[in-house]
């Protein structure tokens, strides 16, 4: 792939049809074609990030979706039948059936396709002849004009194509291309051009929350606003997708924010300016606490096939009242979480916390090395305390306990984690998980045998439940309760290895490694 | 993969400018095709303006020292490619006669083709020999040009008759008319009759044109560079006819 340069493709077309020299001879490949293209990825850049490009292809009134390798390299094609064309944003199980969809599926997972860029192209093409008047390559020179994520024009791209067999003459064409003025080696992909001349990025994603980077000796109460500024951005970027639910992941993510939001106020709030921590965490709280139902509900839609099909007394068809149940119960959900949502309060609580993030100003002495140190020894000291009480004879709560405990100290790592050598953060957070992981099995199959009794009941007085769907809800709850017994089972053991010596000892020396400047003069 | 053969003993009745015109629309229609020129005077070769040579000469594509893949050119034509003429071809009765089971060697050359191509074309010389054994052993379906006379039809009938006698493998032969010279009473007559008599023998039947002489100056298929004449509308009906006897399924399903 070549660069022409900015309007060099008039240039260049016009230089090649007079270089031809006594071998090699060009001809005009006819009319200029439009080729219109939008370029599909998951919100979170699921498929550029697997290394694939997906875009669909509308030309000739004839659409096609191509996935290749970032490279260029064609991956699957599929013609999209005549009629309407898909509506994005769409899940990769409404693509037509085929290698495309399941390499696509594969790499978006639960994730919906929706479109990154958009552009326009004239496409012109030059036949480059041999001496026998055969054509020995062709010359395609695009260009494109990007209409989304902004209106944008792109230099003309050359791409030679050789003609099978003819690689070796087709090399010396490219190689005279490329000695032309105005034309360059160009690495990037279309996508990638395009994006490039609107401004953006593949890849880049404001909706996940991450680590902001810090300075070590950064006042604390700035970095502090730098972090929740960054958590506000997340919970903006998500909003949208969510309130459309495009896919269940909004949500989520947008919960993941709130969640960060939250114990970033209770645990490290006294760094910020006097009462506004105290101010908006009840708002938070509220916030966090309307978006639960749904996302429970989600869980369990998510989770559905594996139920369904884990059954051993029971029958996949058994179940389809309790599916339909769920699917009812999440629409209306859905409906109260928009209205919250999108109502005055939803509104007031971004924007004053915004207002709020913006009038902090550093304050003190305490550096965000020092505020890291402090909290993160403090909950780490939480979390191996509650874990040390616990006893086979503990009830379930003592686990949530934990868990809520771990899910701190895991916040705080990370949300200080620019602060940190990076191969022990990553070697901390790794320890971390595997209890954290045993733990949100053991208390999401706790939550979600009561929920399925409650549902149970629900379904009981509405009187719209057969009774083998009860008896299939029933083998459910006792899959689930033996999954949390093999979870309570494994605690022991992974809370051991948690608090070990040198577990303990490489945590400790996380929160000792955000730096030496504890406090700043300034 | 369905390979068709254009054949007959006898030089100058059409093989090649058949060979190349159903190729082409062939690849219009969007079947991936491949023509193998195994004549030695390489006339398709030049249509398509692609040097008659082949790294190794023939002898290397026959015992395999050199894949047929690695010597197959791109055409002028998308979804048509060429698997060129080398001088070398004059000996391939030889390179066959020492290897294992000759009569079926082509088969199993083009067998590697088969996730790549929907359609192979070969375009024999005109001789009955190991060779052409071979290409009747590969082939689904024979497309034999017949000048309209009656010596013609009589040769026509000792193919059937030979073919008939394979074990195994037998190819489905459709005859045609070429070289048509309405203005000939016999020629005429002929066409009239047969055809309606014989289902072996196709209604399109290819006129003695200029034009279609033309394709070695312009070289290019004349459905290509006339597609609004008669010679090129003959073409597109036998190749209808062709599609429908070889039972080739649409490439766009």
């Amino acid at each position: 792939m070549l660069d022409g340069g900015a309007g060099a493709g008039s240039h260049v077309l016009q230089t090649l049809a007079s270089a031809g020299d006594d071998h090699l001879g060009w001809e005009n490949g006819g009319t200029a074609r439009t080729i219109r293209r939008t370029w599909l990825d998951t919100f979170d850049w699921r498929l550029y990030r697997a290394g694939l490009t997906l875009q669909q292809v509308l030309r000739g009134g004839q659409a096609e979706l191509v996935l290749a390798s970032r490279d260029g390299d064609l991956v699957a094609t599929e013609r999209l039948p005549a009629g309407p064309r898909p509506k994005w944003p769409a899940m990769a199980a409404q693509l037509p059936a085929g290698t495309l969809r399941d390499a696509v599926a594969r790499a978006a997972g639960i994730r919906a396709l929706l479109p990154v860029a958009r552009a326009v192209s004239s496409v012109g093409e030059l036949q480059a002849l041999n001496e026998d008047a055969k054509t020995i390559a062709r010359l395609a020179v695009d260009r494109m004009a990007v209409t989304y994520p902004a209106r944008a024009s792109v230099p003309a791209r050359l791409t030679l194509l050789p003609v099978r067999g003819y690689h070796g003459q087709a090399g010396k064409v490219g190689r005279a291309i490329g000695s032309l003025p105005g034309v360059s080696a160009g690495a990037d992909s279309a996508l990638e051009a395009a994006l490039a001349a609107a401004g953006a990025r593949p890849g880049e994603c404001a909706g996940k929350p991450s680590p902001v980077q810090l300075a070590p000796d950064q006042p604390a109460a700035q970095a502090m606003a730098a972090i929740l500024a960054s958590l506000l951005a997340a919970i903006d970027a998500n909003l949208p997708g969510t309130i459309r639910d495009i896919d269940t992941e909004f949500l989520h993510d947008l919960r993941v924010a709130v969640r960060w939001t939250r114990s970033a106020l209770k645990l490290c709030g006294d760094a910020l300016p006097k009462g506004l921590a105290a101010e908006f965490r009840p708002e938070f709280s509220w916030l966090g606490d309307l978006t639960t139902p749904t996302r429970d509900l989600d869980v369990f839609l998510l989770g559905y096939p594996r139920m369904a099909t884990s059954l051993v007394g029971g029958s996949e068809a058994d179940l389809v009242p309790f599916h339909d149940f769920l699917a009812d119960s999440r629409a209306a959900a859905y409906r109260r979480l928009v209205a919250g949502l999108r109502s005055a309060r939803s509104g007031r609580l971004r924007g004053t916390w915004r207002a709020a993030l913006g009038d902090v100003r550093p304050a003190g002495r305490l550096t965000v090395a020092g505020l890291a140190d402090i909290k993160i020894a403090a909950a780490h000291h939480k979390a191996l305390r509650t874990g040390r009480e616990i006893t086979p004879a503990s009830p379930a709560e003592s686990l949530h306990d934990l868990r809520k405990r771990c899910k701190e100290l895991r916040y705080l790592v990370e949300m200080f984690g620019s602060l940190h050598d990076p191969e022990r953060l990553s070697h901390a957070v790794r320890e971390l998980k595997a209890l954290q992981d045993c733990l949100g099995e053991f208390q999401d199959a706790d939550v979600q045998r009561a929920e399925i009794r409650g549902i149970a009941e629900q379904m009981m007085d509405g009187n719209r439940v057969p009774a083998q769907t009860l008896l299939a809800m029933g083998e459910i709850v006792a899959g689930l309760a033996v999954r949390q017994a093999r979870a309570r089972a494994q605690f022991a053991g992974r809370f051991a290895d948690f608090a070990g010596p040198a577990s303990r000892t490489r945590l400790a020396a996380l929160a000792r490694t955000a730096g030496p400047a504890r406090s700043s003069r300034a | 993969m369905k390979v068709l053969a254009t054949y007959n003993i006898k030089g100058g009745v059409g093989k090649t400018a058949t060979a190349v015109n159903l190729g082409y629309l062939a690849a219009r229609d969007g079947y991936r095709l491949l023509l193998w020129d195994l004549d030695p005077q390489g006339a398709a070769s030049f249509l398509f303006r692609v040097k008659p040579r082949v790294k190794g000469g023939g002898e290397a594509l026959i015992r395999g020292r050199r894949p047929l893949d690695d010597a197959i050119k791109g055409t002028d034509f998308a979804g048509l490619d060429l698997l060129p003429a080398d001088f070398t071809y004059r000996n391939l009765d030889l390179a066959l006669d020492s290897a294992k089971q000759p009569a079926k060697r082509l088969a199993s050359l083009l067998a590697p083709l088969r996730g790549e191509y929907d359609i192979v074309v070969l375009d024999c010389p005109p001789s009955i020999s190991l060779l052409s054994e071979s290409v009747l052993h590969a082939a689904d379906l024979l497309l034999v040009p017949l000048i309209p006379t009656t010596l013609s039809v009589r040769t026509l009938d000792q193919l059937t008759e030979f073919v008939a006698g394979f074990n195994g493998h037998q190819p489905d032969i459709l005859a045609f008319f070429s070289m048509l010279d309405r203005r000939k009473r016999l020629h005429a007559q002929i066409l009239q009759e047969l055809p309606a008599q014989r289902p072996d023998i196709a209604t399109a039947a290819i006129p003695a044109l200029s034009l279609i002489e033309q394709m070695s100056v312009r070289r290019a298929p004349v459905a290509a560079f006339a597609p609004r004449t008669a010679a090129a509308r003959q073409y597109r009906e036998l190749w209808r006819e062709a599609r429908e006897r070889a039972r080739l399924p649409d490439p766009r399903a």
